[in-house]
């Protein structure tokens, strides 16, 4: 117990600040991701065939492909590109990109894959007619958008979006390959160097733990208030 | 682009595949057993079965894999009460490792699709085939479980994706599978696109055929409806 200590002499403080960090990596990937979802719906959504293939070819690659393999791809690959750019102005050398970047750059990428599926799923929830409607009742172009279409995905989307959270959550894990040093990270730090693993392991599980439960309580919470008037 | 190390990474690759659907395979078939037990455990009206049945899928479903690998693999050989036990023989192995990992983590998602496919058969065929002379045991096994089977397929069809992708995991714990063995290649010839595209083809093409054998048995369990 005193191993988990917080100051100078435990890893309790940096067990909290890595838990921290591992928030952090998570809301970016996931504000990202549901932003970069946004395009990749509307072209599911499109008429045009080409469109629907690119983004047919983005949500079934990168949900197909292992995350490690994906994440192998960003952090080797990014730097590989980059130094090839520096090369070009002259620059020859190793660059590194900052590893919190990556990270949630990286989950942000499957995130956006996921939520892709999600949010064209609850657009097409909603019922034709309510478009016609609106649109026999003179709500047209952007009014119709944000007063009637998305107030409504968002609704249907918020149990999917939870569970993507989640998703993200435990993805971040993997990230600690690239150095980051959140939760995983932090807990193999602390391991090798007092060889206590199991303590903590189970401290990272009891973190994660903490982290996921909560968020379920706050979805849930958020479920019930956007439910309100349904069932 | 370079199009002759993407070929030669593929086959390398592809070595790999053994040992991916060794651990896959395994650990399916494994987690499946295991979480049939732990579906009965959560039906049961035992206090501690229940709860046992529910913190453990709460557990496994709330941390990541990565925590759960790492716990099996460094966590418990920490204590030499286990590296002197016949458990070690398991567990000195990484492979072993890797696939009691795997198998613990699937049989928590899948005992949770059981249980659902469960729940969405009416109460009433229970109690009939008590009604008719079956045991608890035996409206089970010839009513219940059959009819939850169809319902879990298409949300199990998942896990196995899922899983595949999940199997990659393992090559952190120095299990030389697809990924590991793409890594090494990263690290060796420093040109990860190609690796990916290599690499990708294969699980891409793994989950494809994983998909379509069971659009075939969906369609083949569903004929009656």
């Amino acid at each position: 117990m005193e191993l988990l200590s917080l100051g100078d002499t435990g890893w309790g403080d940096e067990m909290l600040r890595a838990c921290m960090m591992t928030l952090a990596v998570s809301l970016c990937a996931m504000v990202f991701g549901l932003i970069l979802a946004i395009p990749f719906v509307l072209m599911k959504l499109s008429n045009s065939w080409i469109l629907k293939f690119i983004a047919n070819f983005f949500t079934t690659v990168v949900r197909g492909i292992p995350e490690l393999l994906i994440i192998y791809l960003f952090f080797f690959g990014s730097s590989a590109a980059i130094m090839f750019v520096a090369s070009i102005f002259g620059h020859n050398g190793y660059i590194e990109i900052n590893a919190f970047f990556i990270g949630a750059f990286c989950v942000g990428i499957i995130c956006a894959a996921y939520s892709t599926e999600v949010l064209r799923g609850a657009v097409k929830a909603i019922p034709k007619g309510q478009i016609e409607a609106s649109y026999s009742y003179g709500i047209k172009g952007r009014r119709m958008l944000f007063g009637i279409m998305i107030p409504q995905t968002l609704r249907i989307a918020l149990p999917g979006i939870g569970n993507i959270w989640q998703l993200v959550l435990k993805d971040t894990a993997l990230i600690s390959v690239t150095g980051l040093v959140e939760i995983m990270r932090q807990t193999h730090i602390a391991s090798g160097s007092t060889r206590e693993p199991f303590l903590f392991l189970v401290t990272a599980g009891i973190l994660y733990l903490l982290l996921t439960t909560f968020s379920n309580k706050f979805f849930m919470i958020a479920e019930n208030k956007y439910s309100k008037g349904f069932i | 682009m370079n199009f002759n190390l993407i070929y030669e990474s593929f086959l390398d690759i592809l070595k790999g595949l053994g040992a991916s659907l060794e651990i896959i395979i395994l650990s399916l078939f494994l987690g499946l057993l295991l979480s049939l037990g732990i579906v009965m455990m959560r039906l049961t009206k035992n206090i501690v079965l229940n709860s046992f049945s529910r913190s453990f899928v709460f557990v496994i479903r709330g941390t990541p894999l990565l925590v759960q690998i790492y716990f099996i693999y460094y966590g418990l050989a920490q204590f030499t009460a286990i590296r002197e036990s016949f458990i070690w023989i398991v567990l000195k192995e990484p492979f072993w490792c890797g696939v009691l990992a795997l198998t613990i983590n699937t049989s928590a998602y899948t005992s949770e699709i059981i249980r659902s496919g469960l729940n969405s058969i009416i109460k009433g065929q229970a109690e009939s085939a008590v009604a008719f002379g079956m045991n608890k045991f035996q409206a089970f096994k010839r009513i219940l479980l059959p009819q939850a089977i169809r319902q879990s397929i298409p949300a199990y069809s998942n896990e196995i994706i899922l899983m595949i992708k999940a199997s990659s995991l393992v090559s952190v714990i120095t299990i030389m599978e697809m990924t590991g063995i793409a890594r090494k290649i990263i690290s060796k010839t420093f040109a990860p696109i190609e690796v990916f595209i290599a690499a990708g083809i294969i699980y891409l093409a793994l989950n494809y055929l994983v998909t379509v054998i069971f659009k075939k048995i969906e369609k083949k369990y569903t004929i009656s409806y």
